[in-house]
C-alpha cells in the first residue's frame, strides 16, 4: 500500500520490471537458440519434427491459448463487472471441448502443416488453399493487432511510459523480439517459449490464488463478501447482468460473444497448427486433455483473483489507472507483495504477449508459405529449402505489419480485436472443417462458399456494427453508418457460413471426390497413410 | 505386421484388395499429394470393410451426441445468464449463489466430458484401430 500515489495511481518501479522482463527474454532467446539448430526442412521449420510430446504440445497450447487477453481481461472484467466476466472463462474452456470431440485427432491425421492442408486434402487444390490462407492470414492479423495494442497499454502501465513514441518503441521492441524467435527457432524454439511462458503464468496465478485464498481464510464465500462490500456494484457484482444487461440487444450481444467465443477457440489457425508439433493422433489427444487441465486450473484462478482484485484493490482505483480494467490483476500484485510481485507479474504479462505475437507469427508465415507459395505459386513443386525461406520472409514481413499495425492501433478496444478473431473463425474456418471430415459430400464450391461467407459476413457486420461508427467508444465516432445492432456479429455469421457451406455443396458442379473423401475419412479415424 | 494367415470371412480378404503399405515411414518429401503414383492402401476399400464401418459409426455415435449435449448445455447456461438474472441471482450459502455453482458446473461438465471421451476413445475406439492398422501393416496408433 505504500507504493500508492496520490490519487490513486500506482507507482510501480519500471526498473524491477524491466529487469524480470529482461531475463524472461533473455532465458527464452538461449533455450530457442539451442532448440533452433536445425531448422531446414518444412518439417522442421513448421512442426519441429513432430517430435513434442502430447504433454509438452498441451502446455504450449495453453500458452498459445492465455492471451494478454484472457489473462489481464478477464481478471479486470471479472473485478469491475463480476460476474460476466466469468462467463468468458467458461467460454473459453468449453470451447476445448469442439476440439477435443470433433477436431484435434481428426486433423492431426490428416493434414501436415496448416489448416490448408486439411480443407484442400479432397477439393481442388489452389482456390481452396488460397481461401484457407485468407482466412489464417485475416484471423491471425486481427489477433496480433491485439496483442499489439494490448501491449501498448500495459507499457503505460508497468515502465510509466506514457508517451505515444516511447510506447511505440516498445511495441516495436516486443516485434522484434517475436520475429527473433520464430526466425531463430522456428515452430521448435516457440514452442519451449510456450511452455516457459505458461508455466510461469500458471505458477504466478496459482500461488497469488493461495495467498488470497489465505487472507480469506480460504472462505470463497468470504472473498465474495468482501468483494461485494467494496464493489460499487454492490451484491450485482455477483450476478450476470452486470456489463451485458442493460436492455434486449446488450443481451443478444451477450450470446452472440458466448457463441463465437465457444465455437471459434477450436477454429483459430495457431491453435490447430499446434496439433502438427506430435507424432500421432493419441498425442494429439493427450495435447487437448493437458491443454484442458492447464485451462481449468488457470481460470478458477483468475475468478479468485478477478473478486480478491475487486476486494482488495476496488472498482475506481483499477478504472483510474493506465490501463484500466486491464490493471486489476497487476494492481492486485502491487497491493499483496509490493514491487517486486508486480514485476514478476508484469513480466508475465509481456511475455505472453511476446508468446502469443511469435506463436501467430509462425501461422501466418506457415500459411503464406506452404498454402500460397509452395502450392498455389509452385504447384506443389518447391524446393522445402525455399518454402522455408519463404516462411522466414513472410515472418519477417508479418512481423513489419504487426508493428506497424500495433503502434496504430495502440488505444483501440483489445477485447473487441480478439472477440473478432473468435468470431471470424467461428464463422470461417469452423463449418468448413466439421463439414470437411464429416459430411460425404461436401465439395470444393461448398468450401469456398463457407469459407468465403462467413469471412465476409463476419467483417461486414462489424464493420456496419456500433464497434465501428456511431457509439460513443466507437472507432469512428463523427460518423454513423451503423445498422446491425450487435458488437459481436457470430449469431449470424456462425449460421450463415454453416448455410453458405450447404447451400455451396448443393450447387456446386465438381462433385465430391469419393476416392479422396475414402482416403480423407480412413485416416482421419485410423491415422493410415498419415 | 500384416498377418497372412488370417481365417476366411475377413472383409479385406473378401474384396480381394488387401491393404498393404510399406512398413516403416514413408518416404520424405511431399509425397501424399500423388498417392496414385505408388502403390499404397486401398482407402475405399477400407473404407468399404464392416469393420472401419462398424468403427466410424461408434466414434460417431459417441461424439456426436456428446458434443450436441455439452453445446447445448453450455448454451442453456449462456441463456439462463442473459435472461434469467432472477434465477441465476438466487443465493445458495453465504454469498454463493445459483449463478456461480452453474459456472462452477460449466467447469465439472467439461472435466467430465473429457474424462468419459477419453475413456470411450480407450476402451471402445482404440483397439479397433490398432487392430485395422495392424491389418495395414502398420504399427499401432501410439507409435509411428
Amino acid at each position: 500500500m505504500t507504493a500508492l500515489a496520490a490519487g490513486g495511481v500506482p507507482v510501480s518501479d519500471p526498473i524491477v520490471n524491466t529487469a524480470v522482463f529482461a531475463l524472461f527474454v533473455a532465458i527464452t532467446l538461449y533455450v530457442v537458440y539451442r532448440a533452433g539448430t536445425r531448422n531446414s526442412s518444412t518439417a522442421d521449420y513448421y512442426a519441429a519434427g513432430s517430435a513434442f510430446t502430447g504433454r509438452q504440445n498441451g502446455i504450449a497450447l495453453s500458452g498459445d491459448f492465455l492471451s494478454a487477453a484472457s489473462f489481464l481481461g478477464i481478471a479486470g472484467a471479472i473485478a469491475i463487472h463480476g460476474y460476466d466476466g466469468f462467463l468468458y472463462s467458461i467460454g473459453f474452456l468449453v470451447a476445448w471441448l469442439v476440439d477435443l470431440l470433433l477436431i484435434a485427432e481428426l486433423l492431426r491425421n490428416t493434414g501436415r502443416f496448416t489448416m490448408g492442408d486439411v480443407l484442400s486434402f479432397r477439393m481442388q487444390q489452389r482456390p481452396v488453399r488460397a481461401a484457407a490462407a485468407t482466412s489464417t492470414l485475416v484471423i491471425s492479423f486481427f489477433y496480433m493487432l491485439a496483442q499489439m495494442a494490448g501491449a501498448g497499454g500495459l507499457v503505460a502501465l508497468l515502465l510509466n511510459v506514457h508517451s505515444r513514441l516511447g510506447q511505440a518503441l516498445v511495441i516495436g521492441v516486443v516485434g522484434l523480439v517475436m520475429v527473433l524467435y520464430v526466425l531463430v527457432g522456428g515452430m521448435k524454439g516457440t514452442t519451449w517459449v510456450q511452455i516457459i511462458k505458461a508455466t510461469i503464468l500458471l505458477l504466478c496465478g496459482a500461488l497469488l490464488t493461495v495467498f488470497l485464498f489465505g487472507k480469506f481464510g480460504f472462505s470463497f464465500s468470504n472473498l465474495l463478501s468482501s468483494a461485494t462490500e467494496k464493489s460499487p456494484l454492490g451484491d450485482k457484482l455477483l450476478e450476470p447482468g452486470g456489463s451485458y444487461g442493460k436492455n434486449d440487444t446488450t443481451k443478444l450481444d451477450f450470446v452472440s460473444l458466448a457463441l463465437a467465443l465457444v465455437l471459434g477457440a477450436a477454429a483459430l489457425p495457431h491453435v490447430l497448427m499446434r496439433f502438427y508439433t506430435v507424432p500421432n493422433s493419441r498425442e494429439a489427444r493427450r495435447s487437448v486433455v493437458w491443454a484442458t487441465a492447464c485451462m481449468f486450473v488457470f481460470y478458477l484462478c483468475t475468478l479468485v483473483i478477478g473478486f480478491g482484485a475487486a476486494a482488495l484493490v476496488g472498482a475506481d482505483e483499477i478504472k483510474s489507472a493506465p490501463g484500466g480494467e486491464n490493471s486489476a490483476a497487476p494492481l492486485l500484485a502491487l497491493h499483496v507483495g509490493g514491487t517486486l510481485l508486480l514485476g514478476i507479474i508484469a513480466a508475465v504479462a509481456f511475455a505472453t504477449i511476446l508468446a502469443v505475437v511469435a506463436g501467430l507469427t509462425i501461422t501466418a508465415s506457415a500459411s503464406f508459405a506452404h498454402d500460397v507459395y509452395a502450392n498455389i505459386f509452385k504447384r506443389g513443386k518447391a524446393e522445402p529449402a525455399d518454402e522455408v525461406r519463404m516462411a522466414r520472409l513472410t515472418a519477417i514481413a508479418v512481423g513489419a505489419l504487426a508493428i506497424v499495425g500495433g503502434v496504430l492501433a495502440n488505444g483501440q478496444n483489445i477485447a473487441f480485436l480478439v472477440a473478432l478473431a473468435f468470431a471470424v473463425a467461428a464463422s470461417a474456418n469452423l463449418s468448413t472443417l466439421l463439414y470437411s471430415l464429416f459430411w460425404k459430400r461436401f465439395n470444393t464450391t461448398g468450401t469456398l462458399w463457407g469459407i468465403y461467407g462467413g469471412l465476409i459476413a463476419s467483417l461486414a457486420l462489424v464493420l456496419f456494427s456500433p464497434v465501428v461508427s456511431g457509439a460513443p467508444d466507437a472507432i469512428f465516432k463523427s460518423i454513423d453508418f451503423a445498422w446491425f445492432p450487435l458488437k459481436n456479429p457470430g449469431l449470424v455469421s456462425i449460421p450463415f457460413s454453416f448455410l453458405c457451406g450447404f447451400v455451396g455443396t448443393l450447387v456446386g458442379k465438381p462433385k465430391a471426390d469419393a476416392e479422396k473423401q475414402a482416403e480423407m475419412e480412413v485416416r482421419a479415424l485410423t491415422g493410415i497413410g498419415s | 505386421m500384416y498377418d497372412v494367415a488370417r481365417p476366411t470371412g475377413n472383409a479385406m480378404e473378401e474384396t480381394g484388395r488387401l491393404p498393404v503399405v510399406p512398413p516403416g515411414d514413408r518416404p520424405a518429401g511431399d509425397g501424399h499429394r500423388q498417392p496414385a503414383s505408388r502403390p499404397g492402401p486401398d482407402y475405399a476399400a477400407i473404407q468399404a470393410g464392416p469393420e472401419f464401418v462398424a468403427l466410424r459409426r461408434r466414434f460417431r455415435a459417441f461424439v456426436f451426441p456428446m458434443s450436441f449435449a455439452f453445446f447445448a448445455w453450455y448454451m442453456t447456461y449462456v441463456l439462463l445468464a442473459a435472461y434469467a438474472h432472477d434465477f441465476m441471482s438466487r443465493k445458495v450459502f453465504g454469498q454463493v449463489n445459483v449463478g456461480i455453482l452453474l459456472g462452477i458446473g460449466q467447469f465439472a461438465s467439461t472435466a467430465l466430458v473429457t474424462w468419459l471421451y477419453l475413456r470411450y476413445m480407450r476402451r471402445r475406439i482404440d483397439p479397433r484401430v490398432d487392430a485395422l492398422r495392424a491389418r495395414a501393416g502398420l504399427p499401432d496408433g501410439t507409435r509411428r
